[in-house]
């Protein structure tokens, strides 16, 4: 048995396919997680805004993200973007564009969550004792709204990670459709090809998003106490 | 923010996105092989996961009877085989690869169709499906009068399962849903034989001794062609004179031969699956 999973993974560059497939979901998944906290803070805080104009252009931006698959979105960015405009995206950068939105979206919720769960008592509380608003921010929401969107924002990271094998339907080979590839080459002399190509696919999935939700179970821990 | 202001943001997007709409590029038609030319490299939509049509091997080149031919092209319009980008495409969007110009030319075993031809080009074809007809080597079904009043096993929705229905009521259609059900339900002795794309019956009976190819080549006949993006007429005659040459010097024998052939075995007549000039 050891034979015939060393003959899959051993034969030709498989292994290292694998690891370059798997280097392009990492690519995707940290530049767009990346990206999407850190400008998920900025929508999220307009959300939070008393002008209109904003609160509708943002609402309007969530609304929409939500509604749209995922798969539904990389395709209206790879195909019609070009098809009626021409503008002609590669593939990587709808990828993480896509992604970018999706998570930035979801993001700004997060926050704007976390920000008007805040009771209204401890802003009242800050002006009476006379700080300003920007150290009401600094000192009293912020760091209790960071707290309260930590398990959301582990959530949201381990879901986009999870969600990046759309890429393939946009010609991105990720670590799973290189797996696919393999698995369709070897699979005709190798029944189990399937099996064990997929199992180390999950275990490769595993020792990423393990880490993330350890780190927040930790740091949980520590903000307890 | 209440409805009349949503209201009127959307309508304001709409307006900005018909306005964009408005300025649409068109793409331009003319100068495609110059295009193609300049850029250094022709981008060839393939499978990647479809052996021995189109695959990736081992060492992550591009294999298959399609990447035999679009090597050659890639050859004879820029001089250097290696000049060619595979685009790895799913079955599903063939089609939306040219009409977004991701791709050049689309060579993933296209078969042509009425409905496909008014939204892409196809140009001559290089291959033909017709159905097959697997059975036990002991009790082999070489004609279709031996199915009357049988059992045949074919997959819902197939052109086997449109072809038998239509013009053979007389035969008992056993239907299944996965390729794998369908197999192993031979095997089990359900059905007198199975019917499928020939292509697949071959390779299947190459790899299960005990069954044998009785029928290789039934019903419509289906070709497969390169397709390119509507109204390229530049790429689409250079591809036509090209494989009308590639016809004359029989290379597509040789791309069964050196792609197929080991998947099919020699007891697979190369003429039930190569288009070479005419159409059989």
């Amino acid at each position: 048995m050891l034979d015939s999973v060393a003959s899959i993974f051993l034969s030709g560059r498989n292994m290292s396919r694998l690891m370059e497939g798997l280097a392009v979901t990492l690519e995707i998944s940290v530049i767009s997680v990346v990206l999407s906290m850190l400008l998920g803070i900025f929508v999220g805080l307009a959300m939070t805004s008393r002008n209109r104009l904003v609160l509708a252009g943002t609402r309007i931006y969530l609304e929409i993200i939500r509604v749209m698959p995922i798969l539904v979105l990389l395709f209206l960015f790879y195909y019609s973007l070009s098809k009626i405009w021409g503008i002609n995206l590669s593939a990587m950068s709808v990828a993480i564009l896509v992604f970018t939105l999706w998570g930035t979206a979801e993001m700004a919720d997060l926050v704007r969550g976390a920000i008007t769960s805040m009771p209204r008592h401890q802003r009242e509380s800050g002006r009476a004792i006379g700080l300003t608003e920007s150290q009401i921010n600094r000192y009293i929401i912020i760091p209790q709204a960071v707290r309260r969107l930590l398990p959301g924002v582990i959530n949201l990271t381990t879901r986009m990670i999870k969600t990046t094998p759309f890429v393939f339907f946009i010609n991105v080979p990720d670590l799973v459709k290189v797996g696919q590839q393999i698995v369709e080459i070897t699979g005709m002399r190798n029944a189990m090809a399937s099996f064990w190509v997929y199992g180390l696919i999950f275990l490769i999935y595993f020792i990423i998003c393990y880490p993330i939700s350890c780190f927040s179970v930790y740091l949980e821990r520590k903000w307890e106490s | 923010m209440n409805l009349k202001q949503s209201i009127k943001t959307l309508f304001i997007c709409a307006m900005v996105f018909a306005g964009l709409t408005a300025f649409a590029l068109q793409a331009d038609a003319a100068g495609e092989l110059d295009k193609i030319k300049e850029a250094g490299k022709i981008r060839i939509a393939v499978f990647s996961d479809k052996p021995p049509f189109g695959y990736v091997d081992e060492n992550g080149e591009n294999q298959g009877y399609d990447i035999y031919l679009a090597r050659r092209l890639a050859k004879d319009l820029l001089g250097d085989e290696n000049k060619v980008e595979f685009v790895l495409v799913e079955a599903a969007s063939r089609i939306e690869v040219l009409q977004a110009d991701k791709a050049d030319l689309v060579l993933a075993n296209f078969t042509v169709t009425p409905e496909r031809a008014e939204q892409v080009d196809f140009a001559k074809p290089y291959m033909q499906v017709a159905l097959g007809v697997a059975s036990p080597e002991n009790a082999p079904i070489t004609d279709v009068s031996q199915l009357a009043g049988k059992k045949l096993i074919v997959n819902k929705g197939t052109t086997a399962d449109a072809y038998f229905s239509k013009n053979h009521p007389e035969v008992e259609l056993i239907k299944y849903d996965q390729n794998t059900e369908a197999f192993n339900s031979l095997r089990d002795g359900r059905g007198v034989g199975l019917a499928h794309d020939n292509t697949l019956i071959f390779a299947w009976v190459r790899e299960n001794p005990g069954f044998v190819t009785g029928i290789d080549f039934l019903g419509s006949l289906d070709t497969i062609a390169p397709a390119v993006k509507k109204g390229n007429k530049e790429l689409l005659d250079w591809l036509n004179a090209e494989i009308e040459q590639l016809y004359q010097e029989k290379f597509f024998d040789k791309a069964y031969e050196a792609t197929l052939k080991p998947v099919y075995g020699d007891s697979v007549d190369p003429k039930t699956v190569v288009v070479e000039g005419k159409i059989q």
